[in-house]
Protein backbone atom coordinates (compact mmCIF):
# COMPACT_ATOMS: atom_id res chain seq x y z
CA UNK A 1 0.00 0.00 0.00
CA UNK A 2 1.14 3.51 -0.70
CA UNK A 3 0.62 5.16 2.66
CA UNK A 4 -1.20 7.93 4.48
CA UNK A 5 -0.24 11.50 3.68
CA UNK A 6 -0.61 14.22 6.34
CA UNK A 7 -0.89 17.85 5.20
CA UNK A 8 1.34 19.84 7.57
CA UNK A 9 0.01 23.12 8.95
CA UNK A 10 2.70 25.57 9.99
CA UNK A 11 2.64 29.20 11.01
CA UNK A 12 5.80 31.30 11.09
CA UNK A 13 7.92 28.18 10.70
CA UNK A 14 6.28 26.34 13.62
CA UNK A 15 4.32 23.15 13.02
CA UNK A 16 0.80 23.50 14.47
CA UNK A 17 -0.25 21.01 17.21
CA UNK A 18 -3.09 19.57 15.11
CA UNK A 19 -0.53 18.23 12.61
CA UNK A 20 0.88 15.91 15.30
CA UNK A 21 -2.64 14.65 16.03
CA UNK A 22 -3.01 13.84 12.34
CA UNK A 23 0.35 12.03 12.40
CA UNK A 24 -0.95 9.84 15.24
CA UNK A 25 -4.09 9.05 13.21
CA UNK A 26 -1.93 8.31 10.17
CA UNK A 27 0.36 5.98 12.14
CA UNK A 28 -2.62 3.97 13.40
CA UNK A 29 -3.94 3.57 9.84
CA UNK A 30 -0.47 2.78 8.51
CA UNK A 31 -0.10 0.04 11.10
CA UNK A 32 -3.58 -1.25 10.25
CA UNK A 33 -2.49 -1.84 6.66
CA UNK A 34 -1.96 1.42 4.78
CA UNK A 35 1.85 1.15 4.75
CA UNK A 36 3.85 4.22 5.65
CA UNK A 37 3.25 7.66 7.12
CA UNK A 38 4.12 10.49 4.76
CA UNK A 39 3.84 14.15 5.58
CA UNK A 40 3.89 17.03 3.20
CA UNK A 41 5.30 20.48 3.99
CA UNK A 42 4.37 23.22 1.55
CA UNK A 43 6.23 26.39 2.50
CA UNK A 44 8.88 28.84 1.36
CA UNK A 45 11.18 27.27 4.00
CA UNK A 46 9.80 23.70 3.95
CA UNK A 47 13.14 21.98 4.49
CA UNK A 48 13.86 24.02 7.65
CA UNK A 49 10.52 22.87 9.10
CA UNK A 50 11.15 19.17 8.38
CA UNK A 51 13.17 18.36 11.58
CA UNK A 52 10.03 19.09 13.65
CA UNK A 53 8.31 16.07 12.10
CA UNK A 54 9.82 12.94 13.63
CA UNK A 55 6.51 11.06 13.45
CA UNK A 56 6.62 10.57 9.67
CA UNK A 57 8.49 7.94 7.64
CA UNK A 58 8.84 10.23 4.64
CA UNK A 59 8.72 14.01 4.69
CA UNK A 60 7.88 15.44 1.29
CA UNK A 61 8.92 19.07 1.04
CA UNK A 62 7.96 21.58 -1.61
CA UNK A 63 9.50 25.04 -1.46
CA UNK A 64 8.14 28.06 -3.31
CA UNK A 65 7.74 31.71 -2.34
CA UNK A 66 3.98 31.56 -3.02
CA UNK A 67 3.48 28.86 -0.36
CA UNK A 68 4.21 31.14 2.64
CA UNK A 69 2.09 32.56 4.10
CA UNK A 70 -0.74 30.14 3.33
CA UNK A 71 -2.98 30.85 0.38
CA UNK A 72 -5.75 28.52 -0.75
CA UNK A 73 -4.93 28.41 -4.43
CA UNK A 74 -1.16 27.92 -4.14
CA UNK A 75 -1.56 25.18 -1.53
CA UNK A 76 -4.27 23.42 -3.54
CA UNK A 77 -2.02 23.41 -6.64
CA UNK A 78 1.00 22.20 -4.65
CA UNK A 79 -0.84 19.56 -2.62
CA UNK A 80 -2.54 18.12 -5.71
CA UNK A 81 0.89 17.90 -7.35
CA UNK A 82 2.37 16.08 -4.31
CA UNK A 83 -0.58 13.65 -4.24
CA UNK A 84 -0.15 12.86 -7.92
CA UNK A 85 3.54 12.13 -7.47
CA UNK A 86 3.23 9.93 -4.31
CA UNK A 87 0.29 8.86 -4.63
CA UNK A 88 -1.05 8.00 -1.15
CA UNK A 89 -4.15 5.91 -0.35
CA UNK A 90 -5.42 8.53 2.05
CA UNK A 91 -4.80 12.25 2.61
CA UNK A 92 -5.48 13.69 6.08
CA UNK A 93 -6.15 17.42 6.53
CA UNK A 94 -7.27 19.10 9.76
CA UNK A 95 -10.86 20.27 9.87
CA UNK A 96 -10.19 23.98 10.50
CA UNK A 97 -10.24 27.08 8.29
CA UNK A 98 -7.47 25.61 6.15
CA UNK A 99 -9.20 22.24 5.85
CA UNK A 100 -12.48 23.91 4.88
CA UNK A 101 -10.59 25.92 2.28
CA UNK A 102 -8.32 23.25 0.86
CA UNK A 103 -9.86 19.80 1.39
CA UNK A 104 -12.69 19.80 -1.13
CA UNK A 105 -10.57 21.62 -3.68
CA UNK A 106 -7.89 18.92 -3.52
CA UNK A 107 -10.59 16.23 -3.57
CA UNK A 108 -11.94 17.50 -6.90
CA UNK A 109 -8.51 18.21 -8.38
CA UNK A 110 -7.29 14.67 -7.66
CA UNK A 111 -10.60 12.88 -8.31
CA UNK A 112 -10.76 11.43 -4.78
CA UNK A 113 -13.89 11.34 -2.61
CA UNK A 114 -13.80 13.37 0.60
CA UNK A 115 -15.33 12.75 3.99
CA UNK A 116 -15.43 15.64 6.48
CA UNK A 117 -15.85 16.19 10.24
CA UNK A 118 -14.06 12.87 11.07
CA UNK A 119 -13.57 12.02 14.75
CA UNK A 120 -12.48 8.38 14.28
CA UNK A 121 -10.87 6.55 11.36
CA UNK A 122 -10.39 2.86 10.58
CA UNK A 123 -10.07 0.43 7.70
CA UNK A 124 -12.67 -2.05 6.48
CA UNK A 125 -11.30 -4.12 3.63
CA UNK A 126 -10.24 -1.73 0.91
CA UNK A 127 -12.23 1.24 2.25
CA UNK A 128 -11.92 3.94 4.87
CA UNK A 129 -14.46 3.65 7.68
CA UNK A 130 -14.95 6.94 9.49
CA UNK A 131 -17.17 8.43 12.17
CA UNK A 132 -18.16 12.05 11.67
CA UNK A 133 -20.12 14.57 13.70
CA UNK A 134 -23.00 16.04 11.69
CA UNK A 135 -26.00 18.28 12.36
CA UNK A 136 -24.05 20.43 14.81
CA UNK A 137 -22.81 17.39 16.75
CA UNK A 138 -26.32 15.99 17.30
CA UNK A 139 -25.66 12.85 15.25
CA UNK A 140 -22.74 10.64 14.34
CA UNK A 141 -22.52 9.45 10.74
CA UNK A 142 -20.57 6.27 10.07
CA UNK A 143 -19.33 6.28 6.50
CA UNK A 144 -17.53 3.99 4.11
CA UNK A 145 -15.30 5.67 1.53
CA UNK A 146 -13.42 3.99 -1.28
CA UNK A 147 -9.69 4.56 -1.38
CA UNK A 148 -7.83 6.59 -2.44
CA UNK A 149 -9.61 9.37 -0.54
CA UNK A 150 -9.29 12.59 1.44
CA UNK A 151 -10.44 12.93 5.08
CA UNK A 152 -10.90 16.10 7.15
CA UNK A 153 -10.17 15.32 10.81
CA UNK A 154 -11.63 17.26 13.76
CA UNK A 155 -8.85 18.63 16.04
CA UNK A 156 -8.66 17.11 19.51
CA UNK A 157 -9.54 13.52 18.48
CA UNK A 158 -6.04 12.00 18.31
CA UNK A 159 -2.94 12.04 20.51
CA UNK A 160 -0.64 14.98 19.83
CA UNK A 161 2.28 13.55 21.83
CA UNK A 162 2.12 10.15 20.06
CA UNK A 163 2.43 11.92 16.71
CA UNK A 164 5.74 13.54 17.58
CA UNK A 165 7.91 10.46 17.17
CA UNK A 166 8.11 6.98 15.67
CA UNK A 167 9.00 7.76 12.05
CA UNK A 168 12.10 7.36 9.90
CA UNK A 169 12.11 11.01 8.89
CA UNK A 170 13.50 10.57 5.37
CA UNK A 171 13.29 13.92 3.54
CA UNK A 172 12.15 13.92 -0.09
CA UNK A 173 12.22 17.35 -1.80
CA UNK A 174 9.82 17.78 -4.72
CA UNK A 175 9.98 20.43 -7.44
CA UNK A 176 7.13 22.94 -7.35
CA UNK A 177 4.78 22.72 -10.35
CA UNK A 178 4.89 25.48 -12.96
CA UNK A 179 1.23 26.31 -12.26
CA UNK A 180 2.37 28.09 -9.07
CA UNK A 181 3.68 30.91 -11.28
CA UNK A 182 0.21 31.89 -12.51
CA UNK A 183 -1.95 32.45 -9.46
CA UNK A 184 -5.26 34.19 -9.10
CA UNK A 185 -5.16 34.46 -5.28
CA UNK A 186 -2.33 36.54 -3.80
CA UNK A 187 -1.51 36.98 -0.14
CA UNK A 188 -1.63 40.69 0.79
CA UNK A 189 -1.24 40.98 4.55
CA UNK A 190 -1.58 39.10 7.83
CA UNK A 191 -3.22 40.10 11.08
CA UNK A 192 -2.34 38.66 14.48
CA UNK A 193 -4.48 39.01 17.61
CA UNK A 194 -4.20 42.50 19.11
CA UNK A 195 -2.22 42.16 22.36
CA UNK A 196 -4.23 45.05 23.80
CA UNK A 197 -7.48 43.21 23.27
CA UNK A 198 -9.05 40.97 25.88
CA UNK A 199 -7.29 37.58 26.14
CA UNK A 200 -9.87 35.01 27.26
CA UNK A 201 -7.18 32.40 27.98
CA UNK A 202 -6.07 34.48 30.97
CA UNK A 203 -9.34 34.10 32.91
CA UNK A 204 -10.17 31.16 35.15
CA UNK A 205 -13.93 31.77 35.10
CA UNK A 206 -15.97 32.32 31.93
CA UNK A 207 -19.70 32.76 31.38
CA UNK A 208 -20.36 32.03 27.70
CA UNK A 209 -23.62 32.85 25.96
CA UNK A 210 -24.89 31.12 22.83
CA UNK A 211 -27.60 31.75 20.30
CA UNK A 212 -30.17 30.97 23.02
CA UNK A 213 -29.51 34.37 24.59
CA UNK A 214 -31.57 35.77 21.72
CA UNK A 215 -30.08 39.23 21.23
CA UNK A 216 -27.56 41.84 22.33
CA UNK A 217 -30.16 43.41 24.63
CA UNK A 218 -30.27 40.18 26.69
CA UNK A 219 -26.51 39.94 27.30
CA UNK A 220 -26.78 41.81 30.66
CA UNK A 221 -28.61 38.79 32.13
CA UNK A 222 -25.40 36.78 31.72
CA UNK A 223 -23.08 39.73 32.38
CA UNK A 224 -24.60 40.23 35.83
CA UNK A 225 -23.89 36.60 36.72
CA UNK A 226 -20.35 36.99 35.37
CA UNK A 227 -19.84 40.09 37.53
CA UNK A 228 -20.96 38.29 40.70
CA UNK A 229 -18.66 35.35 39.90
CA UNK A 230 -15.68 37.53 38.93
CA UNK A 231 -15.90 35.91 35.48
CA UNK A 232 -15.48 37.25 31.96
CA UNK A 233 -18.34 37.17 29.48
CA UNK A 234 -17.80 35.29 26.21
CA UNK A 235 -19.89 34.16 23.25
CA UNK A 236 -20.19 31.32 20.76
CA UNK A 237 -19.73 31.98 17.04
CA UNK A 238 -23.37 32.87 16.19
CA UNK A 239 -23.33 35.48 18.97
CA UNK A 240 -20.18 37.08 17.58
CA UNK A 241 -21.29 36.86 13.92
CA UNK A 242 -24.55 38.56 14.89
CA UNK A 243 -22.56 41.42 16.41
CA UNK A 244 -23.90 40.86 19.95
CA UNK A 245 -20.36 40.62 21.43
CA UNK A 246 -16.94 41.60 20.00
CA UNK A 247 -14.73 39.07 18.21
CA UNK A 248 -12.16 38.98 21.04
CA UNK A 249 -14.80 37.33 23.22
CA UNK A 250 -15.41 34.36 20.87
CA UNK A 251 -14.77 30.84 22.18
CA UNK A 252 -14.32 27.97 19.71
CA UNK A 253 -12.58 26.84 16.56
CA UNK A 254 -12.54 30.25 14.89
CA UNK A 255 -12.12 32.09 18.20
CA UNK A 256 -10.10 31.36 21.31
CA UNK A 257 -9.48 27.97 22.92
CA UNK A 258 -9.90 28.21 26.69
CA UNK A 259 -9.30 25.94 29.69
CA UNK A 260 -10.71 27.88 32.65
CA UNK A 261 -11.52 26.46 36.09
CA UNK A 262 -15.20 27.31 35.53
CA UNK A 263 -17.13 27.53 32.25
CA UNK A 264 -20.82 28.30 32.32
CA UNK A 265 -22.44 27.78 28.91
CA UNK A 266 -25.82 29.50 28.69
CA UNK A 267 -27.92 28.85 25.60
CA UNK A 268 -24.98 27.22 23.83
CA UNK A 269 -25.98 24.12 21.84
CA UNK A 270 -22.43 22.74 21.72
CA UNK A 271 -21.56 22.43 18.03
CA UNK A 272 -18.27 20.50 17.55
CA UNK A 273 -16.52 23.77 16.66
CA UNK A 274 -17.49 25.23 20.04
CA UNK A 275 -16.66 22.10 22.07
CA UNK A 276 -13.19 22.09 20.52
CA UNK A 277 -12.55 25.44 22.16
CA UNK A 278 -13.73 24.70 25.73
CA UNK A 279 -14.04 20.99 26.50
CA UNK A 280 -10.84 21.07 28.56
CA UNK A 281 -12.42 23.38 31.20
CA UNK A 282 -12.22 21.94 34.73
CA UNK A 283 -15.88 22.50 35.62
CA UNK A 284 -18.49 22.96 32.89
CA UNK A 285 -22.05 23.96 33.74
CA UNK A 286 -24.48 23.86 30.81
CA UNK A 287 -27.85 25.61 30.72
CA UNK A 288 -29.93 24.67 27.68
CA UNK A 289 -33.63 23.96 27.27
CA UNK A 290 -32.90 21.24 24.68
CA UNK A 291 -32.13 17.99 26.59
CA UNK A 292 -30.38 16.60 23.47
CA UNK A 293 -28.00 19.57 23.08
CA UNK A 294 -24.45 18.22 22.53
CA UNK A 295 -23.11 20.63 25.18
CA UNK A 296 -24.35 18.11 27.78
CA UNK A 297 -21.92 15.52 26.37
CA UNK A 298 -18.99 17.50 27.79
CA UNK A 299 -20.66 19.22 30.78
CA UNK A 300 -20.16 18.22 34.41
CA UNK A 301 -23.45 19.75 35.53
CA UNK A 302 -26.44 20.49 33.35
CA UNK A 303 -29.95 21.84 33.53
CA UNK A 304 -32.81 22.31 31.07
CA UNK A 305 -34.11 25.37 32.98
CA UNK A 306 -34.96 28.50 30.99
CA UNK A 307 -31.77 30.55 31.13
CA UNK A 308 -33.72 33.78 31.60
CA UNK A 309 -35.13 32.37 34.84
CA UNK A 310 -32.04 30.50 36.00
CA UNK A 311 -29.32 33.08 35.45
CA UNK A 312 -31.00 35.84 37.52
CA UNK A 313 -31.87 33.28 40.23
CA UNK A 314 -28.27 32.07 40.39
CA UNK A 315 -26.99 35.66 40.45
CA UNK A 316 -29.35 36.34 43.36
CA UNK A 317 -28.22 33.22 45.26
CA UNK A 318 -24.55 34.12 44.86
CA UNK A 319 -25.14 37.72 45.95
CA UNK A 320 -26.56 36.37 49.20
CA UNK A 321 -23.09 34.99 49.86
CA UNK B 1 -20.57 42.92 -11.49
CA UNK B 2 -23.04 40.06 -11.23
CA UNK B 3 -23.00 38.16 -7.92
CA UNK B 4 -24.66 34.77 -7.55
CA UNK B 5 -25.53 33.80 -3.97
CA UNK B 6 -26.16 30.10 -3.40
CA UNK B 7 -28.68 29.57 -0.60
CA UNK B 8 -29.53 26.31 1.15
CA UNK B 9 -32.16 25.13 3.60
CA UNK B 10 -31.00 22.74 6.29
CA UNK B 11 -32.88 20.70 8.92
CA UNK B 12 -33.63 22.64 12.10
CA UNK B 13 -32.90 19.95 14.66
CA UNK B 14 -34.02 21.63 17.87
CA UNK B 15 -36.47 18.84 18.61
CA UNK B 16 -36.13 15.06 18.74
CA UNK B 17 -34.40 13.71 15.63
CA UNK B 18 -35.95 10.70 13.91
CA UNK B 19 -33.76 8.31 11.95
CA UNK B 20 -35.14 6.62 8.82
CA UNK B 21 -35.85 2.88 8.95
CA UNK B 22 -32.70 2.04 6.97
CA UNK B 23 -30.72 3.88 9.68
CA UNK B 24 -28.89 6.03 7.12
CA UNK B 25 -30.75 9.33 7.14
CA UNK B 26 -32.88 11.65 9.22
CA UNK B 27 -36.63 11.45 8.91
CA UNK B 28 -37.43 14.62 6.96
CA UNK B 29 -41.18 14.28 6.94
CA UNK B 30 -41.88 16.36 10.04
CA UNK B 31 -38.76 18.41 10.49
CA UNK B 32 -38.61 22.15 9.99
CA UNK B 33 -36.11 23.61 7.58
CA UNK B 34 -34.15 26.79 8.17
CA UNK B 35 -31.79 28.94 6.12
CA UNK B 36 -28.18 27.83 6.54
CA UNK B 37 -26.84 30.67 8.70
CA UNK B 38 -23.59 30.99 6.72
CA UNK B 39 -25.66 31.45 3.53
CA UNK B 40 -27.50 34.23 5.37
CA UNK B 41 -24.10 35.92 5.82
CA UNK B 42 -23.22 35.22 2.15
CA UNK B 43 -26.37 37.03 1.04
CA UNK B 44 -25.59 39.95 3.36
CA UNK B 45 -22.04 40.21 1.99
CA UNK B 46 -23.45 40.30 -1.57
CA UNK B 47 -25.91 43.06 -0.67
CA UNK B 48 -23.12 45.05 1.04
CA UNK B 49 -20.98 44.75 -2.13
CA UNK B 50 -23.96 45.88 -4.20
CA UNK B 51 -24.49 48.90 -1.95
CA UNK B 52 -20.83 49.90 -1.88
CA UNK B 53 -19.84 49.47 -5.50
CA UNK B 54 -22.89 48.56 -7.52
CA UNK B 55 -23.71 45.00 -8.50
CA UNK B 56 -26.57 42.80 -9.59
CA UNK B 57 -27.35 40.07 -7.07
CA UNK B 58 -29.09 36.84 -8.03
CA UNK B 59 -30.10 34.41 -5.27
CA UNK B 60 -30.08 30.83 -6.46
CA UNK B 61 -31.04 27.52 -4.86
CA UNK B 62 -31.48 23.91 -5.82
CA UNK B 63 -35.24 23.36 -5.89
CA UNK B 64 -36.94 21.72 -2.92
CA UNK B 65 -39.46 22.23 -0.14
CA UNK B 66 -39.53 25.83 1.07
CA UNK B 67 -37.22 27.13 -1.67
CA UNK B 68 -39.72 29.64 -3.15
CA UNK B 69 -40.08 31.36 0.21
CA UNK B 70 -36.34 31.23 0.79
CA UNK B 71 -35.67 32.99 -2.49
CA UNK B 72 -38.46 35.53 -1.94
CA UNK B 73 -36.90 36.44 1.40
CA UNK B 74 -33.59 37.01 -0.43
CA UNK B 75 -35.37 39.45 -2.76
CA UNK B 76 -36.84 41.22 0.28
CA UNK B 77 -33.31 41.52 1.66
CA UNK B 78 -32.06 43.23 -1.50
CA UNK B 79 -31.33 40.57 -4.14
CA UNK B 80 -32.39 41.66 -7.65
CA UNK B 81 -33.31 38.28 -9.10
CA UNK B 82 -34.04 34.77 -7.90
CA UNK B 83 -33.60 31.45 -9.68
CA UNK B 84 -34.10 27.84 -8.72
CA UNK B 85 -32.44 24.88 -10.35
CA UNK B 86 -34.67 21.96 -11.27
CA UNK B 87 -33.35 18.55 -10.16
CA UNK B 88 -34.52 15.21 -8.77
CA UNK B 89 -31.80 14.41 -6.19
CA UNK B 90 -33.07 13.58 -2.69
CA UNK B 91 -31.52 15.52 0.23
CA UNK B 92 -28.89 15.77 1.58
CA UNK B 93 -27.21 16.57 -1.74
CA UNK B 94 -23.42 15.97 -1.67
CA UNK B 95 -21.35 19.06 -2.53
CA UNK B 96 -19.91 17.33 -5.59
CA UNK B 97 -23.42 16.76 -7.01
CA UNK B 98 -24.67 20.25 -6.09
CA UNK B 99 -21.55 21.69 -7.75
CA UNK B 100 -22.38 19.93 -11.04
CA UNK B 101 -25.82 21.57 -11.13
CA UNK B 102 -24.50 24.95 -10.01
CA UNK B 103 -21.62 24.93 -12.48
CA UNK B 104 -24.15 24.35 -15.28
CA UNK B 105 -26.39 27.12 -13.88
CA UNK B 106 -23.46 29.54 -13.65
CA UNK B 107 -22.87 29.04 -17.37
CA UNK B 108 -26.53 29.80 -18.14
CA UNK B 109 -26.97 32.78 -15.80
CA UNK B 110 -23.44 34.17 -16.14
CA UNK B 111 -21.76 35.85 -13.18
CA UNK B 112 -18.46 37.26 -11.91
CA UNK B 113 -18.64 36.06 -8.35
CA UNK B 114 -20.33 33.22 -6.47
CA UNK B 115 -20.88 33.60 -2.72
CA UNK B 116 -22.15 30.84 -0.46
CA UNK B 117 -21.83 29.82 3.17
CA UNK B 118 -18.55 28.21 4.22
CA UNK B 119 -20.33 25.05 5.36
CA UNK B 120 -23.62 23.49 6.44
CA UNK B 121 -24.33 21.05 9.25
CA UNK B 122 -24.87 18.25 6.72
CA UNK B 123 -22.10 18.72 4.13
CA UNK B 124 -20.40 15.51 5.19
CA UNK B 125 -18.97 14.89 1.71
CA UNK B 126 -17.16 18.19 1.23
CA UNK B 127 -17.89 21.89 1.23
CA UNK B 128 -19.65 23.59 -1.67
CA UNK B 129 -17.47 26.69 -2.26
CA UNK B 130 -14.14 24.88 -2.90
CA UNK B 131 -15.90 22.06 -4.73
CA UNK B 132 -17.70 24.43 -7.09
CA UNK B 133 -14.57 26.53 -7.60
CA UNK B 134 -12.51 23.47 -8.50
CA UNK B 135 -15.30 22.30 -10.81
CA UNK B 136 -15.37 25.71 -12.58
CA UNK B 137 -11.58 26.13 -12.30
CA UNK B 138 -12.13 29.49 -10.61
CA UNK B 139 -10.08 30.80 -7.65
CA UNK B 140 -11.64 30.37 -4.23
CA UNK B 141 -11.23 31.49 -0.63
CA UNK B 142 -13.26 30.02 2.25
CA UNK B 143 -13.83 31.04 5.88
CA UNK B 144 -14.02 34.72 4.95
CA UNK B 145 -15.01 37.50 7.33
CA UNK B 146 -14.87 40.49 5.02
CA UNK B 147 -14.96 41.19 1.26
CA UNK B 148 -14.40 44.46 -0.55
CA UNK B 149 -13.89 45.47 -4.13
CA UNK B 150 -10.36 46.72 -4.81
CA UNK B 151 -8.69 48.17 -7.91
CA UNK B 152 -7.57 44.81 -9.28
CA UNK B 153 -10.27 42.53 -7.94
CA UNK B 154 -11.50 41.50 -4.54
CA UNK B 155 -9.80 41.97 -1.19
CA UNK B 156 -10.88 39.08 0.98
CA UNK B 157 -10.23 38.59 4.67
CA UNK B 158 -9.78 34.97 5.75
CA UNK B 159 -10.01 33.94 9.41
CA UNK B 160 -7.91 31.31 11.16
CA UNK B 161 -8.17 30.00 14.70
CA UNK B 162 -6.72 31.94 17.62
CA UNK B 163 -7.63 35.36 16.22
CA UNK B 164 -5.22 35.19 13.25
CA UNK B 165 -6.38 36.42 9.86
CA UNK B 166 -5.01 37.24 6.41
CA UNK B 167 -6.10 39.39 3.50
CA UNK B 168 -5.88 37.96 -0.01
CA UNK B 169 -6.34 39.64 -3.40
CA UNK B 170 -8.59 37.46 -5.53
CA UNK B 171 -9.13 37.94 -9.24
CA UNK B 172 -12.59 37.34 -10.69
CA UNK B 173 -14.45 35.25 -11.61
CA UNK B 174 -14.19 33.62 -8.20
CA UNK B 175 -16.05 31.65 -5.54
CA UNK B 176 -16.03 32.62 -1.84
CA UNK B 177 -17.13 30.53 1.15
CA UNK B 178 -18.46 33.11 3.60
CA UNK B 179 -18.11 32.56 7.34
CA UNK B 180 -19.26 35.99 8.49
CA UNK B 181 -20.35 39.01 6.47
CA UNK B 182 -18.57 42.34 7.01
CA UNK B 183 -21.67 43.37 8.99
CA UNK B 184 -24.32 41.19 10.68
CA UNK B 185 -27.27 40.23 8.43
CA UNK B 186 -29.94 42.91 8.34
CA UNK B 187 -33.50 42.71 9.59
CA UNK B 188 -36.21 42.56 6.95
CA UNK B 189 -39.63 44.05 7.55
CA UNK B 190 -42.82 42.08 7.05
CA UNK B 191 -43.92 44.62 4.42
CA UNK B 192 -40.86 43.92 2.28
CA UNK B 193 -41.39 40.18 2.68
CA UNK B 194 -44.99 40.50 1.55
CA UNK B 195 -43.95 42.60 -1.46
CA UNK B 196 -41.42 39.94 -2.43
CA UNK B 197 -44.08 37.21 -2.46
CA UNK B 198 -45.14 38.32 -5.96
CA UNK B 199 -41.63 38.23 -7.44
CA UNK B 200 -41.19 35.75 -10.24
CA UNK B 201 -38.63 33.04 -9.62
CA UNK B 202 -36.82 31.83 -12.69
CA UNK B 203 -36.66 28.08 -13.24
CA UNK B 204 -33.28 26.87 -14.52
CA UNK B 205 -33.22 23.49 -16.21
CA UNK B 206 -29.79 21.98 -16.70
CA UNK B 207 -28.57 18.72 -18.10
CA UNK B 208 -26.28 17.05 -15.61
CA UNK B 209 -25.01 13.50 -15.33
CA UNK B 210 -23.86 12.45 -11.89
CA UNK B 211 -22.14 9.22 -10.92
CA UNK B 212 -22.54 7.64 -7.44
CA UNK B 213 -20.23 9.36 -4.96
CA UNK B 214 -17.29 7.34 -3.63
CA UNK B 215 -18.41 7.65 -0.03
CA UNK B 216 -21.69 6.66 1.58
CA UNK B 217 -23.37 6.85 4.96
CA UNK B 218 -23.65 3.40 6.55
CA UNK B 219 -25.50 4.55 9.67
CA UNK B 220 -26.57 7.60 11.67
CA UNK B 221 -26.80 7.49 15.45
CA UNK B 222 -26.86 9.67 18.54
CA UNK B 223 -23.40 10.36 19.98
CA UNK B 224 -22.45 8.56 23.17
CA UNK B 225 -22.51 10.91 26.11
CA UNK B 226 -19.43 11.15 28.29
CA UNK B 227 -21.84 10.01 31.00
CA UNK B 228 -20.30 12.43 33.46
CA UNK B 229 -22.99 15.08 33.36
CA UNK B 230 -25.13 15.42 36.47
CA UNK B 231 -28.46 16.85 35.35
CA UNK B 232 -30.16 19.10 37.89
CA UNK B 233 -33.95 19.26 37.67
CA UNK B 234 -36.45 21.52 39.39
CA UNK B 235 -37.56 25.12 39.38
CA UNK B 236 -35.06 27.86 38.56
CA UNK B 237 -34.75 28.66 42.29
CA UNK B 238 -34.05 25.02 43.21
CA UNK B 239 -31.49 24.57 40.42
CA UNK B 240 -29.86 27.93 41.23
CA UNK B 241 -29.57 26.90 44.89
CA UNK B 242 -27.89 23.61 43.98
CA UNK B 243 -25.51 25.30 41.50
CA UNK B 244 -24.60 27.98 44.05
CA UNK B 245 -23.69 25.22 46.53
CA UNK B 246 -21.57 23.43 43.91
CA UNK B 247 -19.76 26.67 43.01
CA UNK B 248 -19.05 27.47 46.67
CA UNK B 249 -17.93 23.91 47.48
CA UNK B 250 -15.52 23.96 44.54
CA UNK B 251 -14.16 27.38 45.46
CA UNK B 252 -15.42 28.92 42.23
CA UNK B 253 -17.12 32.01 43.64
CA UNK B 254 -15.46 35.41 43.94
CA UNK B 255 -13.66 35.79 47.22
Amino acid sequence: MAGVLVYVESRGGAVQPVTYELLDAARRLATAGLGEVICCILAADAEAIAPQLQGADRIVTMQHASLSPYSAEAHAIALASVIESCPPDLVLIAYDSVGLDLGSCVSVRTGRPIVAYCTALGLGGDALEASSLVYGGKLIARTRTRLPAVALVVPGCFDEEAGKSGGRGEIVPLRPPGALESRRVEFVSAAAPDPNELDLTKFDRIVCVGRGIGGADKIPVAAELAAVLGAEIAGSRPVIDSGWLPKARQVGKSGTKVKPKLYIAAGVSGAPEHLEGMKGAECIIAVNSDPKAPIFDVAHYGTNCDLFELLPALTQQLRKG
Amino acid sequence: MHILVVMRLIPDLVEEVGITTDGKGIDREWIDLKLNEFDDHALEEAILLKESGGATVTAVALDGEGVNRLLQSAIARGADHAAKIVHDIPPPIPAAVAAEYLAAAVKIIGCDLVLTGVQTTEDLFGQLAPTLAARLDWPQVSATSGVELGDKGLLVQQEYSGGFAATHAVSMPAVLGIQAASRPPRYVSGTKLREAMSVKIRDIAVSVETAPYGSEIMSLSLPESSGRVEMIDGTAEVVAGRLATILRDRGLVKR
